[in-house]
């Protein structure tokens, strides 16, 4: 096993019911809940008895997945070598329909993991989340919380309301660049599309492996929106986005940009230096049938800075204590493991940021 | 709003010449009430992955509603469990005081709004066996739905044909939204079975999440989405109209649930109007769009519309034609219609009757 210094940059405690949260909530968020007779709201994207939530055996019958820190601490952090994890909760907060319930939400979720998990367990970091339904609302939440050093990121769904290079979201952009904060984009949907550019799957597995076509369009997305020729030094995280399809995905950027780049003039060097220079994937899962296809994919991909290590705990990605893909030379791994993260993730090094 | 109605009191006021039919009752299951009518394998199916729909939430639908169970809160049977889940519950607080002879189930549980076309199949059939055994059999003044996986037609004349001779349904069930406009020809074979059996087809309020409510994107609150569902009902009568379906299906009868009816008699007029300019595109229309309304639609009344002059009311009903208006409850939902006090304007006695009856009693299939 590595030594204990490792960070795993997408571990999820398990966000309570409504009940749990409402000493989060201000007089009116709590009163609507109840009256209303509200609860349920995990999303579509995780649902809570699909095997992708919660590996066989760490499943617990009647528990939520990953609501446990001891079981977290016993499962992942110990036996997985890690010093510090930073916590992605999904929760439905980040993509309700209201703005407002689901800012109330998100900023519940936000204290709640502060009281039961950062003040407890000293290894933990975790990302703020947010209602990009509403990015003024957004911009909020993480100026409430930028001065707690505990909260590293800022996390959004994958499939928001537009595509996430629309000049519509950059307020959250700018507010990242302030605070030294990545955005991390998560796989899951706001739903407010089909999941597919043909519509509705029948099956859930289909929506899953659709996930990795929705990084690739939010990755052509920022690129041809010029968000990174407004922010070069901002830094996105696709998380649990799969990271074989990242080759294949830069050759035909480039094809295409070269043929038609006079339409996006801001995009002056190739989108794959942008993507190398600018995005970042977690490790879980990979996406490879074995040991030489990822030592292949890896040098495709050509560039030992781009790859975070993640658990993805306790999501079903992996069995045993196969946590990292096989086939890494030690050199990258301490790369992946701790060197790219801190890299990453300035609020992970002591200091002012 | 929610104060519990003093119905023994309208019981005596009742007229018990003629039993009421109530077009829109609905029935909910018990925690798990569904399971026993379910194979191992979609007991198991649904354990793990729920009732994948098209919406943003594994458990509950996108907008959120504004009361526990969307029901009066008078409504939850002394023995507890949700509204609805208790047929004597039902007998006491709305068949019995209120002589209904007839209620039609309108279970709202999403089954056949399901992604997974085989799970929509599973969990329409699971449903429609509940319903008989759990609300028809002991009381059969209520009769059930029976829903079909419409998204699926060819599974949809299967359930037809297996529910067609049992007395105990007396409609066929669809969603306001579907995954396309009802007129497109792939359902045409759910009208088939229902004619070919004597079924209408009653359309509620509600359905699939897989297209935004408006077509200007999506809202974001419940008293927004509340109303906006009137426009899925609209959606769904032009596109029967104009893509012939009532030119094929000269006897098909639909009935429009909690949609609303305000707006029927506009959306005849501004289809007639553009029809007319326009009618060269739609040549297989037989007779001018607003006729269909007139001979193949019923309104379900719940909720009733309130104008500002009461009396406005009475011109609505003569302009959509007293003889398409049904009655509906909507039992046990917040939103419920008192079928004496739901009314601020003048009937005649003979009005009432086709309101509260008589409609009821030539559109649907009681056996």
């Amino acid at each position: 096993m590595a030594n204990d210094t490792s960070i795993d940059c997408d571990i999820h405690p398990g966000v309570p019911d409504i009940k749990a949260l409402l000493p989060y909530m201000n007089d009116y968020w709590r009163a609507s809940f109840v009256d209303r007779g509200l609860d349920g709201f995990d999303m579509m994207s995780y649902p809570p008895g699909a095997p992708i939530t919660c590996r066989p055996d760490w499943r617990v019958p009647g528990e939520r997945p990953g609501s446990s820190l001891d079981a977290m601490r016993a499962q992942a952090l110990d036996r997985f070598g890690i010093g510090m994890a930073i916590c992605n909760p999904l929760t439905g907060g980040q993509v309700a329909v209201s703005e407002s319930m689901g800012a109330a939400i998100c900023s519940a979720v936000n204290d709640w993991i502060v009281e039961h998990w950062l003040d407890r367990e000293p290894r933990l970091r975790a990302s703020i989340v947010v209602p990009a339904q509403a990015p003024l609302l957004a911009v909020e939440e993480i100026e409430r919380l930028a001065a707690d050093r505990r909260f590293v990121q800022i996390l959004m769904p994958a499939a928001c309301e537009l595509m996430l290079g629309r000049s519509y979201y950059w307020p959250i952009y700018e507010a990242a660049v302030r605070h030294g904060l990545p955005i991390g984009i998560h796989a899951g949907s706001m739903y407010r599309y089909a999941p597919s550019s043909t519509g509705w799957p029948s099956h859930y597995l289909h929506d899953y492996i659709t996930n990795s076509q929705l990084f690739e369009g939010q990755l052509l997305s920022l690129v041809s929106n010029g968000v990174f020729a407004k922010f070069p030094d901002l830094k996105f995280v696709c998380i649990e986005s799969g990271v074989s399809w990242l080759p294949h995905f830069l050759w035909r950027a480039i094809k295409t940009w070269r043929g038609v780049r006079a339409e996006v003039p801001w995009v002056k060097q190739s989108p794959a230096e942008i993507i190398r220079n600018n995005i970042r994937l977690t490790t879980q899962p990979f996406d490879a049938p074995d040991q030489a296809t990822v030592q292949r994919i890896v040098e495709q991909i050509d560039c030992d800075e781009m790859l975070l290590f993640s658990s993805d705990y306790p999501h079903w990605q992996f069995e045993g204590d196969a946590v990292t893909p096989p086939g890494l030379s030690d050199a990258l791994l301490q790369r992946i493991r701790v060197d790219n993260p801190l890299a990453t993730y300035p609020r992970l090094s002591p200091g002012p940021v | 709003m929610n104060a519990p109605v003093d119905v023994l009191q309208h019981r005596a006021d009742a007229d018990s010449r003629y039993g009421i039919i109530d077009c829109d009752i609905h029935p909910f299951p018990k925690p798990g009430a569904l399971n026993r009518y379910l194979s191992e394998r979609w007991r198991n199916h649904v354990a793990e992955y729920g009732q994948m729909q098209c919406g943003i939430y594994a458990g509950r639908g996108n907008y959120p509603r504004f009361q526990p169970f969307l029901s009066r809160r008078d409504s939850v049977p002394p023995n507890g469990g949700p509204p609805g889940s208790e047929v004597d519950f039902i007998r006491e607080q709305l068949l019995d005081p209120y002589n209904i002879t007839y209620g039609v189930l309108e279970p709202l549980l999403g089954g056949n709004t399901s992604r997974n076309l085989d799970e929509a199949a599973a969990l329409s059939s699971a449903m429609n066996d509940w319903q008989v055994a759990e609300y028809t059999d002991p009381e059969p003044r209520l009769r059930a739905s029976i829903l079909v996986p419409a998204e699926d037609p060819a599974a949809a004349v299967r359930e037809i044909e297996k529910r067609a001779s049992d007395w105990r349904f007396c409609q066929i069930q669809l969603g306001g939204k579907t995954s396309e406009p009802l007129g497109r020809r792939k359902y045409w074979p759910i009208f088939e079975a229902a004619l070919k059996h004597g079924f209408s087809i009653g359309l509620h309020s509600g359905g699939t999440q897989a297209s935004a409510p408006s077509p200007g994107g999506w809202s974001q609150f419940y008293v927004e989405d509340h109303q906006l569902g009137t426009h899925s009902m609209m959606t769904q009568a032009t596109s029967l109209i104009l893509e012939g379906a009532f030119d094929t299906f000269p006897d098909l009868k639909i009935v429009l649930i909690e949609g609303g009816f305000g707006w029927v008699p506009q959306l005849g007029w501004r289809m007639d109007a553009q029809w007319s300019k326009m009618r060269s595109e739609v040549p297989h229309l037989k007779r001018k769009p607003s006729d269909y309304l007139k001979t193949n639609l019923w309104f379900a009344t719940q909720p009733v519309e309130e104008p500002e002059h009461p009396d406005d009311l009475r011109q609505t009903f003569e302009w959509i034609g007293w003889d398409r208006m049904v009655y509906s409850s909507d039992y046990p939902h917040w939103d419920f219609d008192d079928p004496h006090l739901a009314w601020r304007f003048q009937m005649t006695a003979a009005e009432k009757r086709m309101l509260l009856h008589d409609n009821a009693l030539s559109v649907y299939s009681f056996k």
